[in-house]
């Protein structure tokens, strides 16, 4: 894929200055060439899926902060009564007393990725991109817990980490000697026993993508580098990592999104309670699994999605240069 | 002759550089072999508990050697009791559909905001790529009003066995039916296959687009005889990534469905948590029943499963 655009580009791209003239006729013909009947089909076939991803995402994106001024419930109307200002926000941030707890737990979640299992899985990449032997074999099995879903992850991390039926008491002698560690039920270290098991599926999500862009690396630059007497971390360091920015600021956008989105496995253990709580979850929670706080339960979702943002604009400015 | 003799002090380096690495590469292999046997653990460890019936480890304790043999009991139990497959049929009947129109409706706005240039192409873009991105959550509470309050007909069923599967709807609603969660799907998973087909469709020279146009083929035409072709790696990719993002799907089921007879398998294991919860071992079981299609998807289409994923990124 890559080789198809480089090799390409040659051939497409005339002196400077008969490029302006050449692209100018180029777009004149082509919009010629598309007749009323094509300009609808386009115009559909855009059209179609477009309403659907406004109705469906951006709508009830907006609506949520529409939502999040009020105290609905969820039946019934909504008439001005309704509206309540910053009241919800107020209570958010000073009288609900689980949602700084879970704003901390998603920036302990976010830290943890970023700098423990993100930098764990770019290592392994770096590690197997060097052709050793086998390294097929070690890319699998790292990455054969990104195709399994949370919920599975959950379950099977369950049997490890169970009071006195996992296997981490039990072999090490806590359930005989009576000292059980209560991994998921102690609110101190249940969050970091649920990451563990979260990064056993992220640190192999984030060595494939990282071991692309490691490919995709010229190597004439690494021999170059060598050549000049630069020792192997020295050119990963001066060398590969400034020429895969562009990878790299995928790789943090999808470590914050992945740390934003958490919910399954903190779902599964026991509904995100007693030290699991995430925004995510309190969301639900208020406003749809437990209570009906519609307009409260909006207003978690708006403090998610303007951190979410963050990212994603991010991500956005990087990749849209690339497809114009 | 000079050629012997040119690579004569090149093996000699290379000789010496090998010598120098062999430390090293052992430690490597040695910090690799540990990862990976960390890594297979926690499964192998599922698949041990699994074979095991429940008499054997309360006698003898989990960390134990089997004295009662293994059997596949326990997958037994689970297939027949929590009825696998009928969750498994459910996983397909939204899982097949999504797929398909997914890709339909991703590679026909790919196909007009790469192949023609016109004033927002990029805005679009930007609308299907930014909105996959959000979490879930955030939209969860309109989006649950809505598959409330919208009106759906009911077209009957069709019945598989004693399995019965509503047409659109069984309750005039979108919440809790099979079509709505299809629809979800298909709109969340539309901007991440857009995003990647876009990039993928933009290394196709417009001079095709042009040619077939001056042929006299309408746009429609061009879309399916000839840009779907051209991409079918790209599509091979997507159907075997968003099959796996799909079949994982937890949260949409769990919100959107009531049913517990619609569920599909992902979120119908909660459920067995409940029903089976002092026996680890048959919960062992029934998770690995519901991965083995994304096992099978992964020993088949790794190429196409890291192909999708890395064609998001590296190419962006």
């Amino acid at each position: 894929m890559a080789n198809t655009t480089t090799n390409l580009a040659p051939a497409r791209t005339p002196k400077a200055s008969e490029a302006g003239a050449l692209v100018a006729t180029r777009r004149r013909r082509r919009y010629t060439l598309l007749t009323r009947h094509d300009k609808i089909l386009i115009a559909l076939m855009v059209g179609v899926p477009l309403t659907l991803d406004v109705l469906l995402i951006w709508g009830p994106t907006l609506a949520s902060i529409g939502f999040s001024f009020t105290n609905w419930d969820g039946i019934g109307p909504i008439t001005g009564d309704n509206f309540v200002g910053l009241k919800n926000y107020q209570f958010m941030f000073t009288g609900y007393t689980l949602f700084w707890p879970a704003f901390s737990h998603n920036l302990i979640w976010l830290a943890w990725l970023t700098f423990v299992a993100t930098p764990l899985g770019m290592f392994l990449a770096v590690l197997l991109d060097r052709e050793l032997r086998g390294t097929r074999i070690y890319q699998s099995v790292f990455f054969l817990p990104v195709v399994l879903s949370l919920v599975v992850v959950g379950f099977i991390w369950e049997l490890q980490f169970a009071p006195t039926e996992g296997f981490i008491n039990n072999a090490f002698g806590l359930v005989k000697s009576g000292n059980l560690i209560d991994w998921l039920g102690n609110p101190r270290i249940n969050l970091f026993a649920i990451l563990i098991a979260t990064s056993w599926r992220h640190i192999g999500y984030i060595m494939i993508l990282y071991l692309a862009g490691l490919k995709s690396v010229d190597p004439s630059l690494r021999e170059a580098a060598r050549v000049d007497g630069a020792t192997e971390v020295q050119t990963f360091f001066g060398v590969v990592l400034p020429v895969m920015a562009p990878i790299n600021v995928i790789i943090v956008v999808v470590t914050a999104i992945e740390a934003l989105r958490a919910f399954d496995i903190a779902f599964i253990i026991n509904q995100g309670k007693n030290g699991l709580e995430l925004l995510s979850i309190l969301i639900t929670n208020n406003s749809i699994s437990e209570a009906s706080l519609v307009g409260f339960g909006s207003a978690i979702a708006v403090v998610l999605l303007l951190i979410s943002l963050v990212p994603i604009v991010a991500f956005l400015s990087r990749v849209m240069r690339t497809l114009a | 002759m000079s050629a012997i003799a040119a690579a004569a002090p090149r093996t000699a380096v290379r000789r010496v550089a090998r010598r120098r690495t062999r430390p090293g590469r052992a430690i490597l292999q040695g910090f690799l072999l540990t990862m990976v046997v960390l890594w297979l653990f926690p499964l192998g460890w599922a698949v041990y508990s699994s074979l095991r019936p429940l008499s054997d480890t309360v006698e003898h304790g989990y960390v134990s050697w089997p004295a009662g043999g293994l059997s596949f009991t326990n997958y037994q139990t689970v297939w027949t009791q929590a009825e696998i497959p009928y969750y498994y049929l459910n996983t397909l009947v939204i899982v097949i559909p999504a797929v398909i129109l997914t890709l339909l409706l991703a590679s026909m706005v790919a196909f007009c905001c790469t192949q023609f240039s016109w004033r927002f192409n990029l805005i679009v873009l930007m609308i299907f790529t930014a909105g996959n991105l959000l979490p879930p959550q955030v939209i969860i509470i309109p989006l649950y009003t809505i598959y409330l309050h919208t009106p759906v007909a009911m077209l009957g069923s069709i019945d598989v066995g004693k399995f019965s599967f509503a047409l659109f709807s069984d309750n005039n609603l979108l919440y809790d039916q099979y079509i709505g969660i299809i629809l979800i799907h298909v709109v969340f998973q539309t901007g991440f296959a857009t995003f990647v087909l876009s990039n993928y469709m933009k290394t196709i020279t417009k001079e095709i687009t042009e040619s077939a146009l001056v042929d006299g083929a309408n746009v429609f035409r061009i879309w399916w005889s000839v840009i779907l072709p051209l991409c079918r790696p790209a599509l091979a990719a997507m159907a075997t990534l968003l099959f796996t993002f799909m079949y994982n799907d937890f949260f949409w089921a769990l919100i959107l469905l009531k049913s517990g007879d619609k569920r599909p398998i992902t979120s119908a294991l909660n459920n067995l948590q409940g029903e089976f919860f002092v026996n680890n071992n048959l919960i062992a079981a029934g998770a690995l029943l519901a991965c083995i299609p994304p096992i099978i998807v992964f020993i088949l289409l790794q190429k196409h499963f890291v192909a999708g994923l890395t064609l998001g990124s590296t190419k962006g």
